[in-house]
């Protein structure tokens, strides 16, 4: 990890990026989903990933997290290559960064406290007590403080939600995928949420790579937006969203934004 | 590992009030340490000073919360870390809901028997709900779905032929041997055939057929079902206004019921044949030993095996179905319902076949 103190506000892209996509190529046997993605993503930066239905960007996350190999490209987390890691090392990569998966994903057989406390016993060494303690904090974070002891099947959809993205926070990681964190959720948590990440990226300059469709969320966290599109199988823009909205000459960009606005007010 | 990379805690228990010095990074894996340390120094009223913290994230932020939940204050935080800790609310105690006690001996008794009750509720509510959707789809047979029954036919009938036939084969060798041996000090070998034809027919062949299709058939319609049940597939279909009834246990019923007496039938054939092959062995050829099964062995105990086979298989099947619409939620609910499908099913197979014997002593079959 990094050994200096890191800058208060990093909003200007560092020399050296913490997650870097070369070239990657993603296909599902002979379905090509997206073709040559590059991009970089320096410490610090919340990205947020947009883009139809289905145009393939919770198979982009899935790639980056390495449950899927490539079919081409490279992808390197925390100056680390996780293409070409094996055993081990791809381990401790794995361990360096949290996920917030877009079903949820909680372990049906634990609590909801057991299961925010199953990384900090994987990854870490506090003791029990400092571990509950810990994992309480983060349901408090999220509103669940009173929902500890429940099993997963017995909150709704969007407590589940918030459970995963307690899970997914508990160590603080470097780096936090998140695939439609504030879908499910009503305004009110949703603008918590994005208050809760923009605190943390701020504070302790984490980095979020975060898919969403939620212009107001948009607006309110992402440094930069990133827009896939399926026909082009890749990227159309990248940028500022203020940017994206008002200065885009693509009509694609352009009307993802507005049709938004309008349905804003 | 540079200075700057670690943390550390001075404890100052000399000054009113004490004093604890908190330096460095605050993270999971360096507050590991110094965590119980700082715990075990806390008085109320003590100082904690962290204006030498570098870097403060989630777990040191709920180390602060828990040094100030025991009584003591924060002092000097870096303005960067403050909106961490200020979020955690820590002038506020954590809430933690009380488990209830556990309950007491009666009150697990009483329990038992509010459970076995519902269940037993539960299985004539599913007898009777099956009934009807039966009486439904015989009044209008167009209903039923025919490709889902042969599916399931198949996959519970035909695909079972090996496995029967392997345990139906060792059955048959094992207890002519076991009886054989015996039975030649009186002379009496011949009567083997007669022995084995008739425990295979009347008890052995449905017993071990139906052991086999619980275990087979039995507990994956409780994982299917159960896991429809937990994807809300169920719901689905009963909100489109489809019964699941009709839409799945109903073929499951009548597939298991129509295959589950072939099944016997082909395990008593392959019975009989291995313990002819033993009979072999012992001087007698195969055709004695099938005419000494042909007299002895009746069409009355074919015919009753048969039944309790066709009874058994209706069991099975309808405890794997009612126990998958049962299934609560999540992926542990779905290896519940497919295990307890199983146990129920064999524990059912005993007592139906103890009350068959029993009805078919008084009844002279
Ligand atoms: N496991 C899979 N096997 C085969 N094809 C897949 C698989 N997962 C996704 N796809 C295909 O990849 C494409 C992109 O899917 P993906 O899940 O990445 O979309 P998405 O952008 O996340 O959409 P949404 O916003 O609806 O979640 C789709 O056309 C889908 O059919
Ligand atoms: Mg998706």
């Amino acid at each position: 990890m990094d050994a200096t103190v890191p800058s208060p506000i990093v909003a200007t892209p560092t020399a050296e990026p913490l997650v870097r996509v070369e070239n990657l190529t993603c296909a599902y046997g002979r379905n090509v989903v997206l073709r040559d993605v590059s991009f970089d993503v320096p410490r610090g930066e919340v990205l947020t990933i947009l883009g139809g239905s289905g145009c393939g960007k919770s198979t982009l996350l899935k790639h980056m997290i390495g449950l899927e190999q490539p079919a081409q490209g490279r992808i390197w987390l925390a100056g680390e290559e996780l293409t070409a890691a094996e055993g081990a090392a791809r381990r401790r990569i794995l361990a360096s960064f949290g996920v917030a998966y877009q079903a949820g994903a909680l372990f049906g057989s634990m609590t909801v406290l057991e299961n925010v406390m199953l990384p900090l016993a994987a990854h870490s060494h506090l003791d029990l007590p400092a571990r509950e303690l810990v994992a309480r904090l983060k349901l408090r974070e999220v509103g669940l403080e009173q929902y500890a002891d429940y099993a997963p099947a017995e909150l709704s959809g969007g407590m589940q939600k918030r459970a995963a993205i307690a899970r997914a926070l508990a160590l603080d990681p470097a780096i936090l995928f998140l695939d439609e964190p504030s879908a499910g959720l009503d305004p009110i948590t949703s603008a918590e949420l994005d208050a809760l990440i923009l605190r943390l990226s701020r504070a302790l300059s984490l980095t979020f790579i975060v898919v969403t469709h939620e212009l107001a969320s948009i607006f309110a966290i992402a440094d930069r937006a990133l827009m896939l599109d399926k026909q082009e199988k890749g990227i159309i823009a990248v940028g500022k969203p203020q940017d994206l909205r008002d200065h885009h000459p693509d009509p694609r960009v352009t009307r993802f934004f507005r049709r938004g606005e309008e349905t804003q007010v | 590992m540079t200075p700057d990379n670690s943390a550390s805690l001075d404890i100052d228990t000399d000054s009113t009030p004490a004093r604890l010095r908190l330096s460095g990074r605050l993270d999971a894996e360096h507050c590991a340490d110094l965590w119980p340390r700082a715990r075990a120094a806390m008085t109320q009223g003590a100082v904690v000073d962290t204006s030498a913290v570098d870097y403060c994230d989630g777990t040191g932020a709920a180390l602060l919360f828990d040094l100030i939940q025991r009584g003591g204050t924060v002092e000097g935080l870096p303005e960067r870390f403050a909106p961490l800790l200020a979020e955690l609310e820590p002038d506020h105690p954590l809430i933690i809901p009380r488990r209830p006690p556990p309950p007491g001996v009666i009150a697990t008794l009483g329990r038992v028997v509010a459970e076995v009750t519902l269940e037993a509720r539960a299985a004539i509510v599913f007898i009777g709900e099956a009934s009807a959707a039966f009486a439904s789809v015989m009044r209008r047979p167009r209903e039923l779905r025919l490709g889902e029954t042969l599916r399931v036919a198949t996959s519970a009938g035909a695909d079972a032929l090996p496995i029967v036939a392997l345990i139906a084969f060792l059955l048959g060798v094992i207890l002519s041997f076991q009886s054989a041996v015996p039975m030649r000090q009186f002379g009496a070998e011949l009567f083997v055939a007669n022995l084995v034809g008739l425990s295979l027919v009347r008890e052995l062949a449905p017993l071990m057929t139906a052991v086999l299709l619980a275990g087979r058939t039995g507990a994956a319609f409780a994982a299917e079902i159960g896991t429809m049940k937990v994807n809300q597939e169920i719901d689905a279909l009963v909100t489109m206004g489809l019964d699941p009834m009709r839409f799945l246990v109903l073929p499951r019923l009548i597939a298991v019921a129509c295959t589950m007496p072939l099944l016997t039938l082909f395990a008593e054939l392959i019975g009989m044949f291995g313990a002819a092959l033993v009979l072999i062995g012992f001087g007698i050829p195969m055709a004695t030993s099938a005419s000494q099964i042909i007299d002895f062995v009746d069409m009355s105990d074919y015919l009753t095996g048969l039944f309790k086979s066709f009874v058994f298989g209706l069991g099975i099947a309808g405890i794997g179905c009612m126990r998958g619409l049962q299934t609560g939620s999540g992926a542990r609910a779905v290896g519940a319902a497919a295990t307890s499908a199983d146990v129920r099913a064999i524990v059912m197979l005993v007592v139906a076949d103890g009350l068959f014997a029993v009805a078919f002593y008084y009844l002279d079959w």
